[in-house]
């Protein structure tokens, strides 16, 4: 789809996921894949490499097949919305890219989900989970901090690494927490329990505790559906300024918040990709009448 | 539903007897739960009050310094304290550490299947178990088989056998009382299963732990029939060998293999004589223990209130 100079369809982007990936398969030094953008005012088209490139994904619980062969590219360093109305499949599909459902038992994955530039399968069986966990973050949808206190649930992921020393430790907890947004507020609370934060302030430090660790990709299912508006523009905000430094995938209930925060956005209905494409051309131009009927409200 | 009259339902003066006849019913609720459980109070007052009037001339010093006797005014419940508390540290000791890390594995660890169940319904099971069954137990396995003879540890071991589902019972609701958006949260991070289970599921939950530790020992110290069936002795003038040595290596665990008693047989010894005299200290020596048992209780309140407060989800 690198090729293609105006805003790509979902169909070619599946056309064109399939050719660098059939490389792959064959010589190791595969070439990262590209996909396009529109840059907003000047309508130029850019090329960007690819993150991680979902292909052919099948998920299923037992016998039930919950994701339904499903193909998309996520941009590297760019915000890429799931959208779709419940029980679509949204949050099992995030849950894949860091092997969440390996907890549970009788799950089962197909097809692949590629980690460029290293061209690591996330779901092939022979991939530790622990591993692509430690390398793929995730903010999950109710602020979950651990009763601990501020300092310590930032620092968690790095003692897991086997940080040990002190000042290594405090100057990473900072930057994270700068990087959340969140350093001002606690800064003279980092020794006190992050139980007596805020709501989004619990969220904003669960964004933190998962930067601390620099992953790769960060996920979010859906952040903000615990928060009130004002917590909720904090986090979007953050959300936006994150793009520079880790390729975010987010789940979202909310389509405007999709839409503010989204450079990419995927529809899915009971489990398969309807569109994917550009966010600007979903929620200005899309090229499915489910897409159009979802995002003008008429269900969901 | 159709069929009614929609008004039926807006009579103001029968919505207000209605709901006076309602509120009185919750009145008399409150009444019954009042009377039962002052009552409950009452005769538990009543016990205590009881013994410690009977025991009170035998609360010196002296009864606690000194060992049984065939004069009741000279006898003491030295060897007996000792004893329980000699025996409560072997079965904390052996019953802690397993009861703990069989919960662990049943809820954190064990896939879902029927094997599983079958253990979790015999765990459950087990704490309904007759102590005199868990003697019988022992006498075989521990006192012959095992050839440990009638000694603490023999005792410890069986009381820890008997309150192993206790322990494992409490702590695995400790355990489920972690909400599994925690175990996420680690998960998430690139925490094995260990790690979230030494760094966050266990320290979480052992304000229910700890409670379950000291409900279960509460139990073991009051037991008597499953000590008696071993073997312990009734009458014992001599204290277990110190686990304090002057010399290298300083401690020593010859104890655990010494004839002992304990507080329950040294009661149930003096009750069961004719002298008026040994009943006081019968009734001295179980104001002692239901004292011990009710400290042991109101330590298990006040570290579930500590971590709850600390912990608030």
């Amino acid at each position: 789809m690198s090729e293609s100079t105006d805003t790509a369809s979902s169909a070619a982007a599946r056309k064109g996921q399939e050719t660098p990936l059939q490389k792959d398969a064959s010589g190791r030094t595969a070439h990262t894949p590209k996909i396009s953008i529109t840059v907003d005012d000047t309508r130029k088209v850019r090329t960007l490499n690819v993150k991680a490139a979902v292909d052919s994904l099948n998920f299923y619980y037992g016998q039930h097949q919950a994701l339904k062969n499903l193909t998309i590219p996520i941009a590297d360093r760019q915000v890429t919305a799931l959208i779709g109305p419940s029980g679509c499949g949204k949050s099992t599909f995030l849950r894949c890219f860091n092997r969440m459902h390996d907890l549970q038992p009788d799950t089962r994955y197909e097809g692949s989900i590629t980690l460029h530039p290293d061209n690591l399968n996330l779901v092939g069986s022979h991939v530790d989970p622990i591993e692509v966990r430690m390398r793929i973050g995730m903010v999950f949808q109710k602020p979950n901090p651990f009763p601990k206190s501020v300092f310590e649930n930032v620092a968690y992921g790095l003692r897991l690494r086997g940080v040990r020393n002190r000042a290594t430790l405090a100057e990473e907890v900072e930057k994270a927490l700068r990087g959340a947004a969140l350093w001002d507020e606690v800064k003279d609370r980092l020794p006190d329990s992050a139980l007596a934060l805020s709501g989004g302030q619990m969220q904003r430090l669960c964004i933190a505790r998962a930067l601390a660790t620099t992953p790769e990709i960060l996920l979010f299912d859906e952040p903000t559906s615990a928060l009130d508006p004002i917590a909720t523009a904090k986090i979007e905000e953050l959300i936006s300024t994150l793009r520079d430094q880790v390729t975010v995938l987010i789940v979202t209930h909310n389509m405007q918040q999709a839409a503010r925060v989204s450079d990419y956005t995927a529809f899915m209905y009971l489990g398969e990709l309807i569109e994917f494409d550009e966010a600007a051309k979903i929620f200005t131009n899309p090229s499915k009448k489910a897409t159009e009927d979802y995002i003008t409200g008429r269900y969901g | 539903m159709s069929a009614a009259n929609p008004a039926q339902y807006r009579n103001v003066d029968a919505l207000r007897t209605g709901l006076s006849r309602r509120k009185m019913l919750d009145q008399v609720f409150v009444l019954i739960g009042l009377i039962v459980m002052l009552g409950c109070l009452v005769i538990l007052a009543i016990l205590f009050i009881d013994l410690v009037r009977d025991g009170a001339p035998r609360f010196t010093l002296d009864f606690f310094t000194s060992f049984a006797s065939r004069h009741a005014e000279r006898a003491g419940i030295l060897a007996a304290w000792v004893g329980t508390t000699l025996v409560m540290i072997v079965t904390a000791c052996c019953a802690v550490p397993v009861g703990v890390a069989a919960a662990i594995y049943l809820e954190e660890y064990a896939p879902k299947n029927w094997f599983t169940a079958i253990i979790e319904i015999n765990v459950t099971n087990l704490a309904g178990v007759p102590s005199i069954v868990y003697g019988l137990l022992a006498l075989g396995l521990f006192v012959y088989q095992f050839d440990l003879g009638q000694s603490i540890v023999a005792a410890g071991l069986t009381l820890a056998l008997l309150i192993l589902p206790i322990v494992i019972v409490a702590t695995r609701e400790a355990i489920r009382s972690v909400p599994n958006s925690i175990r996420e949260a680690a998960y998430g991070l690139g925490a094995t299963r260990w790690e979230v289970t030494k760094d966050h599921v266990l320290p979480y939950s052992t304000g229910g732990v700890l409670t379950g530790m000291i409900l279960g020992l509460s139990r073991a110290i009051g037991e008597t029939a499953p000590i008696i069936t071993i073997g312990a002795l009734s009458f014992i003038a001599f204290l277990p060998e110190s686990p304090f040595k002057s010399e290298f290596p300083f401690i020593s665990f010859s104890w655990l293999n010494d004839p002992f008693t304990v507080m329950p047989i040294q009661m149930f010894n003096w009750v069961s004589r004719p002298d008026q005299a040994f009943q006081s200290n019968a009734a001295a020596a179980g104001a002692i223990l239901l004292g011990m048992t009710l400290l042991m209780n109101g330590v298990a309140i006040w570290i579930r209130y500590r971590f709850r407060k600390k912990i608030n989800w």
